[in-house]
C-alpha cells in the first residue's frame, strides 16, 4: 500500500505536482495563510487590540478594509492576527497528537501482545467519548486558554495517530525486507525507526495535513464556545462568538472570519488531497 | 462466534467502567462547590453545609462513586442537583428535541449526499464529478458554527421567515415545532452531507471496478441499471456504517449548534450542567453518550463478524 | 365565534356563561375586549421556582409577587409595602413586631392560609438544615408565635430597622407545609396568579389567581418565555413573539427599538454597583498609591460606552445615584493616565506591573474587561484576562480570594456593608470603617443615618478599596400599549400584578 521509494526529491515533487490543481490551490493558500501569519508578527494594518470606542461597528471603508468590531478595533488586523493564533494551537495539538500517537502506534505494531491490546483498548476509549465534550471537561477542569484548548485538542490526536500507525506499520512488518532485517538479528526498535517509520512518513503528512484542518475547526469551536484563546488575544471563533450578539447591528462581524476558517481549512484540505494522490498513487484510481 | 460476542461484551464492560472511574474524579477534582453555586454570595456555612448533606454530597468520594456506580446499574440516575428533578425527566425532556433534530440532519443529508455521490461517482471526472467534490469539499471545510450563523443572518434576520433560535416544543404544534428545528438540522446536515457524499462516490468507484459489475454489463444491464442495481446497493454497506457513526456524533456532538441557536437538548445540557456544576447530570450523561457510542461500536463489530467470517479471530474490526 | 356574539341571543347566552364562570375569556373577540395575556421574556431560565432554596435571580423574577408573597412586599419604587401582613405594630424597644395578617387568603392548592403557615415558613428558613440562600435575613429574630390565627409576634435579639424590608424579599416568602417540598417544580403560593406549567429550555405559564384575596390580576394570562440570546430576542421582540423584555440582555439593540414606534423604550435603574474589584491584601495592590493609579487609568465613561453602549451612570463610590443619600465622588479620580504612572512610579511600579483579571460570563465584565485591560496597559498596568463561569468565580475569587482583579455587579440593594464584614472577597479591612458600620446599625434618626452613610461612601473613595465603575442600567422594552411594569429594578422581579394593555 505504500510506496517504498525513500524521501521524494523536491525537485521531482515539484515535477509531478505541478499539473495537480488541488495540490497547487491548496499550497498556495497554505502559504498565503503562513505568510499572513508571519507578516501579523511585524505588520498589521492597525494595532491588534487598539481600542477606539467611538469607531466601533463601522462598515467596511478605505480606513478599515474589514470594517471594527464592537470595541473599535480593526478587523482585518485582528483576522491576520488570528491567522498565527490558529497556526500556533493547531501545530502544537498535531504535534502533540503525532508525538505520541505514532510511538504508540508503533510499539503496538512492534511488541503485540499485552502492549498492543492495551493501546488499542486506550483508543476505544478516547474514541467513546465525544471528543468535543471531553475537550469542554478538560477546559473547565483547567480553565479556559489556549494552552488547555491545545491540550484537549492534542489528546483526541493521539488515537487518529496511533491507529493509523500501528495499521500500517503491522502490514509492514510482513513485508520480505523487513522480516530479511529480522532474520539478521536487528532489534525491533532499530527495524521500526530504519525501515518502518520511513516508509508510513508520506502517510503520516497527509494524515497531519488532514488534522491540522480539524484542529483549527476545533479550536474555532472552543474559542467560539469562550473555552479557547482568552482576550484581547484574538481568535476567530472568538469573534465569530462576539458577532453573534451584533448581527441586527454589524453582520459583516459574522461573515469575515468565518471566511478566513474556511479559506484555511479548504486549503489545508486540498493539500492534504492533493499529497496523498501525489504520495500514494493506489488511492489515485479512486479519486 | 460465541466466543468473540463474550469478549467483545467484557470489553464493552471494562470500557465503561474505566470511563465511569475517570469521569467521577474529573468531576471531584472539578473547581466550584454545587452548593455555593446554587445558594450564591451571601449563603452562610451552615446553609452550604445542609444543602451539601441533602445532596449527599457529605459523604466520602469512594461511597459516593459506589452509591452513583450502583444506581446506574440498577437505572437510578439520581436527582439534578440545580433542577431538582430525576436525571432521567431531564433526560426524556431533551431527547424530545435531540433525536429528532439528529434525525433530520441526518435524514436532509442522506437526501442531498447519496444522490450526489452516485452521480459523481457515474460521471466521474466529468464537470458535474468535479462540480461535487468541489461542493463537498467546502462543506468540510465550513465550519458548522459559522453556517448556522450565515443561516440565521439569512433566514432570521435579513428575510425574518424563520426563528434565530429556541425551541417552540412538540405541544405548540409540529409545524412550528419543525420550523424552530430547520435551521440547526441544515446546520448540522451539510458537513454531515459533505463526508457522506465522498463517502459513497468512493464507495461506488470502488464497487464498479469489481467483477460482479463487470459480469452484470457484460450480461447486457445498461449502464445506468448496472450502476443502480449492483454498484450503488453494494457500495452502501460502509456508507451505513458512517451514517451510524455520524448518527452517535450527532446526538452528543451538538453541543455548539444547540448553543448557536439555544437549543434546550443534551449537548446544551451537559454545557450548562457543567457551568452550574450539576456534577450528577454531568455524570449521568457523559455514561450514557460513552455507552450508546460503544454499544453502536459493539453492534458494528458484530454486524461485520456476521458479514465477514475472517474478522472473528478477535482482531480489532474498527 | 363572530357570529354567535352578533346575535342578541347569543350574546345574552354568552353574559350568563360568563356569570357562571363556564365560557373561557378567549370566547370575547379582541376587537371587544383590550388584549388580556402577556407574553413576557427574561434571558436566564430558573433553575427551579422555589425562592426559599436557591438564590439564582430568575426565580424571583418568575415568582416573586406573582406566585408567592410574604408578609411585606417591595414595590416599583423600592418601598416596603404590606402585603400578607395587612397591617403591623413595633414595640418601644424595637424588639417586638406584631403583624396582622390577611384574612380570607388561600393558598392555590384551596388550603387556608394563617399564622402557622408563616410560623412554618420562618422556622423552615431558620431551621439547623435550611437551605434558604440568604438565611442571614432572619438573624435578627429570636422567636416566631402566633397567638391565635390570624397574627404572627416576631421577637428579635436586637433591634433591626431593616426587618420589614428583609421579609419582603423573595426569599422569605410564606409557604403550606403540605407543598413546600414540591415548589421547585410545582410552586404553590398565594400570589394573584396560579403557576400553570413550566416547559423547560422555553417558557413558564401562569394564569389569573380567581380566588384572590385582594385585587385581582388584570392580567388573564401570563407567559414568561426564556430567550437568552440577544440576537433571538432581538428577532422574537420585532416579530410581535413577545410582547416585553423587562431587562433586554443586549444594550447594542436599545437604538433599533427606540426608533421603532411600535415599542416603549424604558431605561431604568437597578441596585447594581458594577466595579472592577480589588484584592487589597495582594502584593502590590495593598499599597493605595496603586489602588489610586488603577482609579487615575480607567475611562469610566469609555467603559459604559464600549460595554453597554452609553447606557449607565457613573458612581464613584459603591452606592447607587438614585439613593437619597448619595455623595456623587465620581470626580475624585478623574481619568489621567499621566497620573496613573506617575502614581505608579512613586509606589516603584514604573517599569510595568502585572496583574489578573478574572471576568465572569456577563457582557458587562466580559466587555468591559477588555476596554479596561486595553486603558491599563496604556499605563504601563498588564491585565492578564481569563474568563471564568460563575461556579469558577465563586470557588477562587469570592472564597478563596484567589485574583488581583475582577468585575462583577453588586446587585443588592444597600449593600455598603459587605466592606465592614471579616471577610469579604476585597480583603479591605479597616477599623474606622467597621466602627462606622456599626454606629449606623444601631442609628435610627435617618439624618443621622444618611451622614453617616455620607462619611461611608466618602471613606471607600478615600481608600479607593476599588475601582468604581458604573451604575448598570435596566434596558426595558416593551410593546407601546402595555402599561404597569416595573421600569426600575429596586428588587429583581417582573412584578405582572399591575400590568394591563391599553
Amino acid at each position: 500500500m505504500l510506496s517504498e521509494a525513500r524521501a521524494v526529491s523536491l525537485r521531482e515533487f515539484w515535477l509531478r505536482g505541478r499539473g495537480q490543481a488541488n495540490l497547487m490551490i491548496g499550497l498556495a493558500v497554505t502559504l498565503l495563510l503562513i505568510a499572513v501569519a508571519v507578516l501579523s508578527l511585524v505588520w498589521t494594518p492597525y494595532p491588534i487590540n487598539a481600542i477606539d470606542i467611538p469607531a466601533k461597528l463601522q462598515p467596511p471603508s478605505a480606513a478599515h478594509w474589514l470594517g471594527t468590531d464592537q470595541f473599535g478595533r480593526d478587523v482585518l488586523s485582528r483576522i491576520m492576527a488570528g491567522a498565527r493564533n490558529s497556526i500556533a494551537v493547531s501545530l502544537v495539538a498535531v504535534g502533540i497528537g503525532a508525538g505520541l500517537g505514532v510511538p504508540l502506534g508503533a510499539l503496538a505494531a512492534a511488541r503485540r501482545g499485552w502492549v498492543e491490546e492495551v493501546v488499542m483498548r486506550f483508543n476505544d476509549f478516547t474514541f467513546a467519548f465525544p471528543a468535543l465534550l471531553s475537550a469542554v471537561m478538560i477546559t473547565s477542569l483547567f480553565g479556559p486558554g489556549a494552552i488547555n484548548a491545545i491540550i484537549a485538542i492534542g489528546i483526541f490526536n493521539i488515537p487518529v495517530f496511533a491507529r493509523l500507525t500501528r495499521g500500517a506499520a503491522l502490514s509492514l512488518w510482513q513485508r520480505d525486507f523487513v522480516l530479511a532485517a529480522r532474520v539478521a538479528g536487528r532489534g525491533r526498535t532499530r527495524i521500526t525507526l530504519d525501515h518502518i517509520l520511513p516508509n508510513i512518513a508520506s502517510l503520516l503528512i497527509v494524515q497531519m495535513t488532514i488534522q491540522f484542518a480539524l484542529a483549527i475547526l476545533a479550536e474555532a469551536g472552543l474559542s467560539y464556545l469562550g473555552l479557547g484563546t482568552q482576550p484581547p488575544d484574538p481568535s476567530w471563533g472568538k469573534m465569530l462568538n462576539e458577532a453573534q450578539t451584533l448581527m441586527f447591528l454589524a453582520p459583516q462581524l459574522a461573515i469575515f472570519p468565518g471566511l478566513a476558517i474556511m479559506a484555511t481549512v479548504l486549503g489545508l484540505n486540498l493539500l492534504g488531497d492533493g499529497l496523498r494522490d501525489l504520495l500514494d498513487p493506489r488511492l489515485r484510481r479512486l479519486r | 462466534m460465541a466466543v468473540f460476542f463474550l469478549q467483545r461484551l467484557t470489553t464493552l464492560f471494562i470500557t465503561l467502567l474505566v470511563a465511569s472511574l475517570l469521569v467521577f474524579l474529573v468531576m471531584e477534582v472539578l473547581p466550584g462547590d454545587p452548593a455555593a453555586v446554587i445558594l450564591g454570595v451571601n449563603a452562610r456555612e451552615d446553609t452550604l453545609a445542609a444543602l451539601r448533606a441533602e445532596m449527599g454530597l457529605d459523604r466520602s468520594a469512594w461511597e459516593r462513586y459506589f452509591l452513583w456506580l450502583g444506581g446506574l446499574l440498577t437505572g437510578d440516575l439520581g436527582r439534578s442537583y440545580t433542577y431538582g428533578v430525576t436525571v432521567w425527566e431531564l433526560v426524556a425532556e431533551r431527547i424530545g428535541l435531540s433525536l429528532p433534530l439528529a434525525l433530520m440532519a441526518i435524514v436532509l443529508s442522506t437526501v442531498m449526499a447519496i444522490p450526489l455521490g452516485v452521480l459523481a461517482a457515474a460521471r466521474r471526472n466529468k464537470a458535474s464529478d468535479v462540480g461535487v467534490m468541489g461542493f463537498t469539499q467546502l462543506g468540510i471545510a465550513i465550519p458548522n458554527f459559522w453556517f448556522a450563523i450565515l443561516l440565521i443572518l439569512l433566514f432570521a434576520v435579513h428575510w425574518q421567515i424563520l426563528p434565530a433560535g429556541g425551541f417552540a416544543g412538540w405541544d405548540a404544534g409540529f409545524w412550528p415545532a419543525l420550523k424552530t428545528l430547520l435551521l440547526p438540522a441544515v446546520a448540522l446536515a451539510l458537513p454531515q452531507a459533505a463526508i457522506l457524499a465522498r463517502v459513497t462516490r468512493s464507495s461506488v468507484l470502488e464497487t464498479l471496478g469489481e467483477d460482479y459489475v463487470r459480469t452484470a454489463r457484460a450480461k447486457g444491464l445498461t449502464r445506468r441499471a448496472a450502476l443502480w442495481r449492483h454498484a450503488v446497493r453494494n457500495a452502501l454497506i460502509p456508507v451505513v456504517t458512517i451514517m451510524g457513526l455520524q448518527f452517535s456524533f450527532l446526538l452528543a456532538g451538538t453541543i455548539i449548534i444547540e448553543n448557536v441557536f439555544y437549543l434546550p437538548g443534551l449537548g446544551r445540557l451537559i454545557f450548562q450542567a457543567i457551568a452550574q456544576r450539576d456534577l450528577i447530570v454531568v455524570k449521568d450523561l457523559v455514561i450514557l453518550l460513552a455507552a450508546s457510542v460503544v454499544v453502536v461500536n459493539f453492534l458494528v463489530d458484530l454486524l461485520y463478524a456476521v458479514l465477514d467470517p475472517r474478522l472473528r479471530g478477535g482482531g480489532h474490526a474498527l | 365565534m363572530k357570529k354567535l356574539v352578533a346575535s342578541p341571543l347569543a350574546s345574552a347566552a354568552l353574559a350568563a356563561g360568563l356569570a357562571l364562570g363556564l365560557v373561557a375569556p378567549a370566547l370575547v373577540t379582541p376587537a371587544l375586549a383590550a388584549k388580556d395575556s402577556l407574553t413576557l421574556a427574561m434571558p436566564l431560565e430558573p433553575p427551579h421556582l422555589d425562592p426559599t432554596a436557591g438564590a439564582a435571580a430568575a426565580i424571583d423574577e418568575v415568582v416573586y409577587a406573582n406566585i408567592f408573597e410574604g408578609l411585606t412586599r417591595i414595590d416599583s419604587s423600592g418601598a416596603v409595602k404590606p402585603a400578607l401582613a395587612e397591617s403591623w405594630t413595633v414595640s418601644g424597644d424595637g424588639l417586638t413586631y406584631t403583624f396582622k395578617l390577611q384574612s380570607g387568603v388561600t393558598f392555590h392548592d384551596g388550603s387556608g392560609f394563617d399564622s402557622a403557615d408563616v410560623k412554618f415558613s420562618f422556622d423552615r428558613a431558620m431551621a439547623e438544615d435550611s437551605v434558604n440562600a440568604q438565611k442571614g435575613l432572619f438573624d435578627s429574630i429570636a422567636a416566631v408565635e402566633v397567638p391565635d390565627a390570624g397574627t404572627v409576634v416576631v421577637t428579635l435579639k436586637q433591634p433591626a430597622g431593616n426587618l420589614l424590608f428583609n421579609l419582603g424579599w423573595g426569599d422569605a416568602v410564606i409557604v403550606a407545609p403540605e407543598t413546600a417540598a414540591e415548589n421547585k417544580n410545582n410552586p404553590v403560593g398565594t400570589g394573584p396568579f396560579v403557576f400553570g406549567r413550566w416547559v423547560k429550555g422555553d417558557r413558564v405559564e401562569m394564569v389569573r389567581n380567581e380566588n384572590y384575596w385582594g385585587e385581582p390580576a388584570k392580567l388573564a394570562k401570563a407567559t414568561i418565555k426564556i430567550i437568552p440570546d440577544p440576537a433571538a430576542a432581538t428577532a422574537a421582540m420585532l416579530a410581535g413573539d413577545i410582547d416585553a423584555y423587562a431587562n433586554f440582555p443586549a444594550p447594542e439593540a436599545m437604538a433599533q427599538f427606540e426608533a421603532d414606534p411600535r415599542f416603549k423604550v424604558v431605561i431604568g435603574s437597578t441596585e447594581g454597583e458594577t466595579i472592577l474589584a480589588i484584592n487589597n491584601t495582594r502584593g502590590p495592590l495593598s499599597d493605595i498609591r496603586v489602588r489610586r493609579a488603577l482609579a487615575h487609568a480607567v475611562d469610566r465613561q469609555a467603559v459604559i460606552d464600549g460595554a453597554m453602549f452609553g447606557y449607565g451612570t457613573p458612581i464613584g463610590t459603591h452606592f447607587a445615584p438614585h439613593h437619597p443619600a448619595y455623595v456623587d465622588l465620581t470626580g475624585s479620580y478623574p481619568y489621567d493616565p499621566e497620573k496613573a504612572k506617575a502614581l505608579l512610579a512613586e509606589a516603584g511600579h514604573g517599569d510595568g506591573l502585572t496583574l489578573s483579571l478574572k471576568l465572569p460570563p456577563p457582557s458587562y465584565a466580559r466587555r468591559g474587561g477588555e476596554i479596561i485591560a486595553a486603558q491599563l496597559a496604556q499605563v504601563g498596568v498588564e491585565a492578564k484576562i481569563s474568563q471564568v463561569e460563575w461556579p469558577g468565580w465563586l470557588e477562587q475569587v469570592f472564597k478563596g480570594t484567589d485574583y488581583d482583579l475582577t468585575i462583577v455587579s453588586h446587585t443588592e440593594p444597600m449593600d455598603i456593608g459587605i466592606y465592614g464584614r471579616d471577610t469579604y472577597y476585597f480583603n479591605y479591612q479597616d477599623a474606622d470603617f467597621k466602627a462606622l458600620m456599626t454606629k449606623l446599625n444601631t442609628t435610627v434618626d435617618e439624618t443621622a443615618r444618611y451622614g453617616l452613610l455620607g462619611d461611608a461612601q466618602k471613606k471607600l473613595s478615600a481608600d479607593s478599596v476599588n475601582v468604581f465603575l458604573f451604575q448598570l442600567a435596566k434596558h426595558g422594552v416593551w410593546n407601546k400599549d402595555v402599561v404597569g411594569l416595573w421600569e426600575n429594578s429596586p428588587v429583581q422581579a417582573n412584578d405582572l400584578t399591575a400590568v394591563y394593555w391599553n
